[in-house]
């Protein structure tokens, strides 16, 4: 059976356990009606041209795992940022850890969304945000008719959250191939600060595909900091969807650093529905292998006076592949947009591949709209100044590599992960460097 | 200390140095002087280890070794300093950490501990003071935004801090007006002793008289035809370069 028709056979069977009255249940089933009428994307639409999941799908997931699954916190210690303290909302195999977690209902709403999608009192902020971001896709879709755990932030007005969120998902292995659909609510009150980090981890050589989707609201004024951290293994795929609402002078601020993995897919979308809205995507992509990372970004200009600012740094080794399409619209309504994308990306070796494809639609006459896209490799000039000056051939690159990525991690907000993002960079390019990162 | 003899080399299959002899002894300084296009920088760049260029016959010994088929690394490792005419960008990278980069790889390279970062930080601030250089300015990218002047005292600076055997100054003082000439000109000479030696290249005899040369040669067409002391510098700056040609014609 193709995973297409398991899943569809699977979700009449889910469909059974689902609450009679839950308020969801109508989306849950328009949605595994578009799913089932669209199926997997594929090459011959614009949007997935140079990203097949053709070899993905052919294996045979597991989509409900069994419930044995205990990790010792010293086993994946280091996947947190174990020396600052944090809230955690930690899954393995899609089910909840009650062990690993830290999660808090005091003034804020760090949990489930299980609880929330299952508990009369979050109905109301059910009713109002569920699946109001997301669009219906047939990936979205797929996931919106299996939503069932993932977790649910509600940040009420004014409150400044002191400790980071970490939002992390574990694979064990305990499944020969696991398919994950987790999913986020994300709702960021009017002047309320948070910042979240957001991780999925396979501990072991089993296929996991992962088919992600995380919804955020940012009201008024509100902030936000949200980092992505790929670095998973080889065998791990992530397809990621995120749908960023903001209202009026909100500002949000999305970092992705995808290092690891086998195929990654980011679906960013961003869509500014108040005046003087500020959405910030950055990324830092290197890669090598055969690993292939592909970033699609929409930020949809809608209402006047908002800023948006793009910048993805590529590096790519061996016969990695990579994707950049960076979507910007800006309506008629959204003067004095100002709007700036760049997409700078450098190809190690020969069989590395880089697809940039920046994307302007502009309806709006008084705009100030730039993007700039480059593909190049290592200046040379620049590596026989370093060599000149005593520093090895492969430090020197090293050191290319890291200032051409540098100003990305410039705006990373918390030290510690500042600090990790660094030597993940390090680490990956292979050298330690002759003073602190 | 530096030995050239009978060096050739090209750029993509042409010729641009075409049999350069030259001997430079500990303690010495060389100008080598010009017109555009004569093969100076590529000489220095030679001798620095660009790879872009191959040296098709001749060699170059740096105290009786032959260093053409050594890295550009290996060849700091054993005491050539360039200073760049176009000195690169490096964003990210502090000037102090570039150094202390430079300094440790170089150390390494001798079998030495990285040096200690108290040792660091004295000579760091004491070069810097010989050559006007503002602490701001440590902290800052390597030549990201610098002037043609900071980028040039910054190339001093890591001489001064790499303590080169054999220094070769690429057109250090273009791009300087004078007060900046003057400090790097005195920190080049602060830096000289009986055991290293520099080789000035140049346009203009202007910085020569602050870095006053042993000996001034003349490189026409990728060979020196002219060897002379300071005073031919003097005759080049009032005469140009025609008459020279026409007496290596003659």
């Amino acid at each position: 059976m193709n995973l297409k028709n398991k899943l569809l056979s699977s979700y009449i069977a889910y469909e059974d356990h689902l609450e009679a009255d839950s308020p969801i249940n109508d989306l849950k089933s328009k949605a595994i009606k578009i799913f089932e009428a669209e199926g997997f994307p594929s090459k011959k639409q614009e949007d997935w041209k140079y990203t097949s999941l053709n070899s993905l799908l052919k294996t045979d997931y597991s989509l409900s795992p069994r419930k044995d699954h205990a990790l010792e916190f010293k086993d994946v210690k280091r996947y947190f940022l174990h020396d600052i303290d944090t809230y955690k909302v930690v899954f393995v195999d899609g089910v909840y850890s009650s062990f690993l977690s830290e999660t808090t209902h005091d003034k804020i709403d760090v949990c489930l969304l299980s609880a929330a999608l299952s508990k009369p009192k979050y109905q109301p902020v059910i009713e109002t945000y569920f699946n109001k971001a997301a669009k219906d896709d047939s990936l979205t879709s797929l996931n919106t008719a299996f939503a069932r755990e993932g977790a649910y932030i509600f940040i009420p007005k004014h409150i400044e959250v002191e400790k980071p969120i970490e939002i992390i998902n574990f694979s064990t292995g305990n499944e020969a191939a696991l398919m994950l659909q987790p999913r986020n609510l994300i709702i960021v009150g009017e002047n309320a600060h948070v910042q979240i980090i957001e991780r999925h981890q396979s501990l072991s050589e089993n296929p996991v595909l992962t088919n992600s989707v995380t919804e955020i609201f940012a009201e008024k004024r509100a902030y936000l900091d949200y980092y992505k951290i790929q670095n998973d293994n080889e065998t791990a795929s992530l397809i990621d969807t995120t749908y960023v609402d903001q209202q009026e002078q909100s500002n949000c601020r999305v970092h992705t650093f995808s290092f690891g993995g086998n195929m990654t897919r980011n679906n960013l979308n961003y869509y500014q529905r108040g005046e003087r809205c500020d959405s910030t995507l950055k990324g830092i992509t290197i890669l090598e292998g055969k690993q292939h990372v592909d970033h699609n970004t929409l930020v949809n200009h809608i209402e006047p006076n908002c800023e948006s600012h793009q910048d993805y740094k590529g590096i790519f080794g061996d016969s990695s592949t990579g994707v950049f399409n960076g979507k910007v619209v800006v309506e008629k309504e959204a003067q004095k947009t100002d709007a700036f994308q760049q997409n700078n990306n450098i190809l190690i070796d020969d069989k590395a591949t880089i697809n940039a494809k920046p994307q302007l639609e502009i309806f709006a006459d008084d705009v100030k709209c730039s993007h700039g896209c480059t593909i190049g490799q290592l200046d040379e000039e620049a590596l026989f100044y370093l060599r000149s000056r005593g520093i090895g051939q492969k430090e020197a690159r090293a050191l290319l590599m890291y200032a051409f990525a540098n100003n990305v991690l410039e705006s990373v907000k918390i030290p510690e992960l500042k600090r990790r993002i660094n030597k993940l960079i390090a680490t990956k390019i292979g050298v330690n460097m002759g003073f602190d990162l | 200390m530096l030995q050239i003899k009978e060096l050739h080399a090209s750029v993509d299959e042409k010729d641009i140095l075409n049999g350069i002899n030259l001997d430079v002894k500990p303690g010495e300084i060389h100008a080598i002087m010009g017109p555009n296009g004569s093969g100076k920088s590529t000489l220095a760049a030679v001798i620095a280890g660009k790879e872009e260029f191959e040296i098709t016959k001749g060699d170059v010994l740096l105290n009786g070794e032959d260093i053409t088929e050594l890295d550009p690394e290996e060849r700091a490792h054993r005491g050539v300093f360039m200073s760049f005419q176009y000195p690169v960008e490096i964003p990210g990278v502090t000037v102090t950490n570039f150094i202390k980069t430079a300094i440790n790889e170089s150390r390494k390279a001798q079998g030495l501990e990285d040096m200690p970062a108290s040792e660091m930080l004295k000579k760091i601030k004491e070069k810097a003071d010989l050559l006007n250089i503002d602490r701001k300015f440590l902290s800052r990218s390597l030549n990201e935004g610098f002037s043609g002047g900071e980028k040039k005292r910054n190339e001093i600076f890591q001489m001064a801090m790499m303590e080169p055997k054999l220094a070769i100054l690429d057109e250090t003082d273009s791009g300087l007006d004078i007060d900046a000439l003057k400090i790097v000109a005195n920190g080049v000479n602060k830096l000289r002793s009986k055991d290293n030696a520099v080789i000035v290249i140049t346009h203009y005899q202007r910085l020569l008289d602050y870095i006053v040369p042993d000996y001034v040669h003349v490189l026409l067409d990728g060979r020196i035809v002219k060897t002379g002391s300071k005073e031919l510098a003097y005759e080049l700056e009032e005469k140009g370069y025609d008459w020279i040609k026409e007496e290596v014609k003659a």
